[in-house]
């Protein structure tokens, strides 16, 4: 029991001090600043304690005092015109100052009841801005980007790329040294997966490890930007933007076919489409000037929501509830921002008021359709568009449809006076108040009617308009984050006020203008960021970085990061062989048992029963799984997968002992690890050359004598153990449908699939190192 | 490697790591969850498991959660009301309907014809609750439970309202409440997941289930409710491979520490070691969760409480009897569903069956957990997303009825875990269509859920996308008329 009451105590301590250990504010020999920069010291301390009764948000706003304007903040008290609420340079005479330190707990701010607390640390802060004149910045994400200088460097030699400044300057202020360059064979697999998702062949291994060539990474780099399967690769992370799925997603939620819009956005990567030109098809291709059917089919992007097929839903309410989900998949894909904060009153803590909400809500708001068409048994439902073999032969080649059957896709489609649009009190779809125009929130950038045709198609030129402070750098950041496994700003989403500030402001600033500079060209951004010397740096960490950096923010060491889901079945296909690595086509059904989609369905519709495709579909590629909204893929989700419910930008990476199952006990590691010794037995090669060879595809790297060691010694353990026991070499090597080689040795096969199988638990094989 | 170096730099990934906790309390259960040996080699060298912390002392310590999926109609269960039975084919007057919206079934109908339960209604116990002959083991346990019959929410049909009830809001990725309480007090078995969800079919109308609602919305995957189903692996990939025995899988698990050891030399990453513990954890789940789930070896007067199909998996009856042995091996959360109360038609056939289903298995659970001094610290919740209407759906007949949802006011009941027993709660009016007394809207269920487990339903929070969620968004009042 002692024990248990220290563990306890231990605890108390720390949760008593919840608010704020994790807030690196508190650290309590934390030094304040020199000069206090509003918006990297003042106002993420006004906007997290202060603004939720205090800011934006005109309804909530107590004793009508707002600390996020000047002017606000500058005022007399309401009910004593001789104070203020602050006086530049005299913290003494500022209520502020009063409030946040009085030990009257009827005074006090933050309230006692809000539960939120000022510490030392930033009382300390808010004193000084006070003192040095209390200047209000704009919040720098609304702040139209300038391309700064490169900062200066001590060790230059380190440097490859512009990145490399940027990066290296903050390592060298915090006192350390970048890492030097990753062994080949670990940069290699960690490139590959970065861009074509899979794991490098041994030919391609080889070829690089004996290319002493200067331009060898270079190389390496473009053959793989040039891949097919790069395209995938980018895909995997739109999907999780567009909310991609197979099925509506309530209630009986029956299958749609939206496949042929994923097959636009692979090959739109592989084709290289600038950004601008990607989002604006996704978000405006049916009003381009030129009818266009390819980019018709993009803005399926926009139809990818939930639809509810529940009989005897309000067809309002469901109808506002999809022109809701654009929006907001609106602000958080392309603006980073939380739009629906602002739906059911002016946004908390950024400048977009409810009204605002709804002038940018009017552009997704003139479709034709109803909130509830047909009840379970519809595909698509109105606008769609139907694709069929012609179609595909003369403009839409890059469809992979399998059979004769047309295929409907939803679109987007303006109806010219359809509807007005309503700010909707409470966010209610009943709540119809004032009506409202086309417009966006003016903090961000004015929306210049002459400019600016009033449709999509105007915003789509509003948002990619070199003005917007937002679009090219909330990608980059994507991008970026997709690779380090960290974004730049570590809030993808929110680039707001409560977001986090990023880590190299300056940097964010350098690509995102470089990256319009150059024509928002995507793969040029990948091959900058892969051949710096900060990505291909080692992932070694020492005492020191782990003191002074450990969550690795400034990036003295590369990121040891694990793959996602769809890249460890990838991975998992590629090494032994059995990937089918065809490109595109309907989501396809492998492995899972039958049980979960009965269990939990209605027992209406198509997707009642888990029908498991076989053959060749069965090792297709991750993101080509089937995708049923309400039952989840399982082995996916336990990876982190996203729920395709909303849009998404960041998944999260979590390791469980659910993750630890999968790899030891599901059926796709070990028919793999099967079907890999079949072909290694088959091999006229000695038992190490087998294993090397395994170790190799794999691990992705030459195997160390201590492994091969320890792998050797379990090889000939396991062989006596199935020789002893026979039934279970044919047992355990009984898994899978990919047909049995000829003439195998049942204890052979199951001696060497055990050690491979045991390389594919290993730690490093799912990690990029 | 140096051992001092090595110390050193697990004392780091420690103390980053407890930083990390300070997100919330659930990181400690996190912890002990995914890494259970994490505080030895500290000072407090401990080999049981930190517990959550509550922020006020409370009796609840586990809950199982009973939804009845579909919606069950209060008027036939716990909610009588003779005066429907008078008026039998009468026209609900527009003074109680007071133009509420009704869904897009009976929108349209030219008539809402009243009807009353087909099914006799007596009180039961000192406590004289009002209970439906339908529910004649419910019926035995009155004076053990507390029937809230003013419950109320805001969505009209299915998909919302389930979702509304299971997460605190209609659309949206939001956390499970059983996720919520895997974060907020973390895990007291570290064989077994916090919070488990099991399901089961009856035979009347379907509505589905969806596996958001046991999602763990924006909290971390760890506090995702894990299923447990009821086939050979009862948790995904649990079972070893055929031709693999404990023995040789214990084997593999030994290799590939000593091949992930290597790598940790090479890498210095700690979060190598955690992986390795998370294999081991693994490996005792395989042996923990089939002891779990194995309801063989209970005794004949348990499976006879529960009713025979208590011995069938995957029914009703064996979920409640299972639920009863995961909660009594401390996992936090345990989630049932039981699908097919949606009785729009054909309420005088389909209702009984349903009823049946669930009526001795309910009442078996809280005897079960009251003989075995349980009760007290594990709170039972019973009751569906919704109510359903007092007039028809469809034709009227004096043998045959439905009904459609109904937002506005239905039954539910709670037993154990510091809720009053004995008592009902609440009263609508004697149409049954609104609440004239004591309303309970499902934010206020939640943050009296909340409270009983010892949490404050405005502390609980988590902060994603520059804004701090809770389970009640920003409302919810603790109905403290209903806490012992």
């Amino acid at each position: 029991m002692e024990v248990r009451h220290i563990a306890l105590v231990i605890l108390l301590i720390l949760f008593s001090c919840k608010e704020n250990i994790s807030d690196y504010t508190n650290i309590p020999d934390k030094k304040v600043p020199k000069v206090i920069d509003y918006n990297f010291d003042v106002r993420p301390i006004l906007s997290d304690k202060c603004f939720n009764c205090h800011g934006p948000d005109a309804n909530k706003r107590a004793a009508d005092l707002r600390l996020d304007t000047e002017e606000g903040a500058y005022k007399t008290l309401k009910d004593n015109k001789n104070k203020h609420v602050i006086i530049s340079g005299k913290p003494d005479k500022s209520e502020v100052m009063f409030r946040i330190t009085t030990k009257d707990t009827s005074k006090v701010m933050p309230p006692k009841e809000t539960n939120l607390k000022l510490s030392e640390y930033e009382k300390k802060v808010i004193k000084k801005w006070i003192e040095q004149g209390a200047r209000y910045q704009k919040h720098w994400a609304f702040v139209t980007p300038t391309k700064p200088k490169l900062p200066e460097v001590k060790n230059d030699e380190w440097v490859i790329n512009e990145i490399d400044y940027f990066i290296l300057n903050k390592i060298e202020n915090i006192g350390l040294q970048p890492n030097l360059k990753a062994k080949k064979e670990r940069l290699l697999k960690r490139v590959a997966f970065d861009l074509i998702g899979l794991p490098p062949s041994i030919e391609l291994q080889n070829e690089f490890l004996n290319d002493t060539s200067v331009n060898a990474y270079e190389n390496v780099v473009d053959k793989l930007l040039a891949s097919k399967h790069y395209g995938e690769k980018m895909a995997n992370h739109w999907l999780d933007v567009a909310r991609y799925a197979d099925s509506h997603g309530y209630q009986d939620d029956g299958a749609r076919t939206m496949w042929p819009w994923r097959d636009w956005v692979i090959h739109a990567f592989n084709e290289n489409y600038p950004y601008d030109k990607f989002v604006t098809w996704q978000l405006a291709g049916d009003l381009l000037p030129q009818k266009n059917m390819e980019a018709i089919l993009a803005t399926g992007f926009n139809r990818n929501h939930k639809i509810t097929q529940e009989g005897g839903v309000i067809d309002e309410e469901y109808r506002i509830e999809y022109v809701t989900d654009r929006t907001n998949t609106f602000g958080k894909a392309f603006l980073g921002l939380t739009f629906e904060c602002a739906k059911c009153h002016d946004h908390k803590y950024d400048p977009i008021s409810q009204k605002d909400y709804f002038k940018t809500f009017a552009f997704f708001d003139k479709v034709p359709e109803k909130g509830l068409v047909g009840t379970i048994g519809n595909f698509a439902d109105p606008p769609y568009i139907t694709i069929n073999d012609t179609l595909i032969k003369e403009k839409l080649s890059f469809i992979n449809k399998k059979s004769t059957h047309d295929v409907r896709v939803m679109v987007m489609e303006d109806s010219v006076g359809i509807r007005t649009t309503h700010v909707l009190e409470r966010g209610a779809y009943d709540g119809k108040g004032e009506i409202v125009e086309f417009d966006t929130p003016k903090a961000i950038l004015e929306f210049d009617k002459n400019k600016f045709e009033s449709n999509r198609l105007g915003l789509a030129k509003w948002l990619l308009n070199k003005q917007n402070p937002l679009a090219s750098r909330v990608y980059v950041n994507r991008v970026w984050q997709d690779i380090f496994g960290i974004g730049i700003v570590n809030t993808p989403g929110d680039f707001g006020m409560q977001g986090d500030l990023p880590s190299h402001f300056e940097l964010l600033n350098w690509l995102a203008i470089d990256f319009q500079e150059n024509d928002w060209n995507i793969k040029r951004l990948l091959k900058q960021i892969v051949t710096s010397a900060t990505y291909t740096q080692s992932t070694i960490v020492n005492s020191k970085k782990l003191e002074v950096d450990p969550e690795n923010i400034y990036l003295s060491r590369m990121h040891r990061t694990r793959l996602n889901a769809e890249m460890i079945r990838d991975h998992v296909l590629a090494s032994s062989s059995l990937l089918n690595d065809e490109i595109g086509g309907p989501s396809v059904r492998p492995y899972q048992p039958d049980n979960l989609w009965a269990a939990a369905s209605s027992r209406r519709g198509l997707l009642a029963q888990y029908i498991q495709d076989h053959g060749d579909k069965l090792y297709r590629r991750g993101i080509y799984t089937f995708i049923k909204r309400t039952v989840l893929p399982p082995v996916q989700t336990t990876f982190d997968a996203a729920t395709r419910d909303q849009c998404e930008v960041k998944r999260h990476s979590t390791s469980t002992p659910l993750q630890a199952l999968i790899m030891l006990n599901g059926p796709t590691v070990l028919e793999s690890s099967r079907v890999l010794s079949e072909k290694l037995n088959e091999e006229d090669s000695s038992l190490e050359q087998k294993i090397e060879k395994a170790f190799q595809l794999i691990v992705c790297r030459n195997i160390k004598p201590e492994e091969k060691d320890i792998l050797l010694k379990y090889y000939e353990d396991q062989r006596g153990v199935f020789t002893a026991n026979p039934e279970n070499a044919s047992s355990f090597i009984d898994v899978g449908e990919y047909p049995i080689s000829k003439n195998r040795d049942d204890i052979k096969v199951a001696s060497l699939m055990q050690i491979i199988h045991t390389m594919y638990n290993m730690e490093e094989t799912i990690m990029k190192s | 490697m140096d051992k001092e170096f090595f110390e050193h730099r697990l004392n780091i990934n420690r103390r980053h790591f407890l930083g990390k906790m300070a997100m919330g309390v659930g990181g400690a259960a996190l912890g002990s969850l995914l890494i259970p040996n994490l505080f030895k080699g500290s000072k407090a060298t401990n080999t049981e498991l930190p517990l959550g912390i509550k922020h006020f002392a409370s009796k609840a310590k586990r809950i199982i959660m009973l939804t009845q999926n579909g919606a069950p109609s209060q008027l036939e269960s716990f909610d009588f009301k003779p005066k429907l039975r008078e008026m039998f084919g009468e026209d609900l007057p527009d003074s109680i309907r007071q133009g509420q919206r009704l869904t897009g079934m009976t929108a349209n109908q030219k008539s809402f014809p009243l009807v009353g339960s087909k099914f006799d209604f007596k009180q039961h116990g000192k406590s004289a609750t009002w209970v439906s002959d339908l529910f004649p083991n419910i019926a035995k346990i009155t004076d053990d439970i507390c029937v809230i019959k003013s419950m109320h929410t805001d969505a009209i049909n299915h998909d919302p309202a389930l979702t509304f009830l299971q997460t605190g809001a209609q659309q949206g990725n939001r956390p499970s409440m059983g996720s919520w309480f895997s974060y907020g007090l973390g895990n007291e078995n570290k064989n077994l997941p916090a919070f488990c969800v099991l399901l089961s079919k009856g035979s009347g109308n379907g509505q589905g289930v969806y596996s958001k609602l046991w999602s763990n919305g924006f909290l971390d995957s760890t506090h995702q409710g894990v299923q447990l189903s009821a086939s050979e692996d009862p948790i995904l990939y649990l079972n070893n491979p055929k031709g693999m025995d404990k023995a040789q899988r214990k084997k593999m698990l030994d290799h590939l520490a000593e091949l992930n050891n290597l790598g940790y030399s090479e890498f210095g990453d700690p979060e190598i070691h955690s992986k390795i513990k998370q294999y081991e954890m693994a490996f005792r789940m395989q042996t923990a969760v089939p002891e779990i789930t194995d309801l063989s070896k209970e005794p004949a007067y348990i499976t006879e409480m529960y009713g025979a199909d208590s011995m069938i998996p995957g029914t009703y009856a064996s979920n409640c009897l299972l639920a009863r042995k995961l909660s009594e091996s401390g996992v936090r959360f345990v989630q049932l569903y039981h699908q097919g109360w949606d009785q729009h038609q054909n309420l005088i056939r389909d209702m009984p069956k349903q009823a049946k289903d669930v009526d001795q298995a309910s009442a078996a659970l809280i005897t079960d957990l009251k003989q075995r001094g349980l009760l007290d610290e594990t709170l039972v919740i019973w009751g569906g997303e919704f109510g359903r209407t007092n007039y028809c759906q469809g034709k009227l007949t004096k043998d045959n009825y439905g009904r459609d949802h109904h937002p506005r006011a239905f039954s539910i009941f709670m037993a154990g875990g510091g809720v009053k027993a004995g008592m009902s709660y609440g009263e609508t009016d004697e149409f049954g269509y609104n609440i004239i007394e004591n309303p309970v809207h499902i934010h206020d269920l939640h943050a009296t859920i909340l409270h009983l487990m010892g949490l404050d339903h405005e502390k609980l929070t988590y902060k994603h996308l520059g804004r701090r969620f809770r389970l009640t968004d920003v409302h919810g009042h603790v109905v403290k008329d209903i806490l012992a």
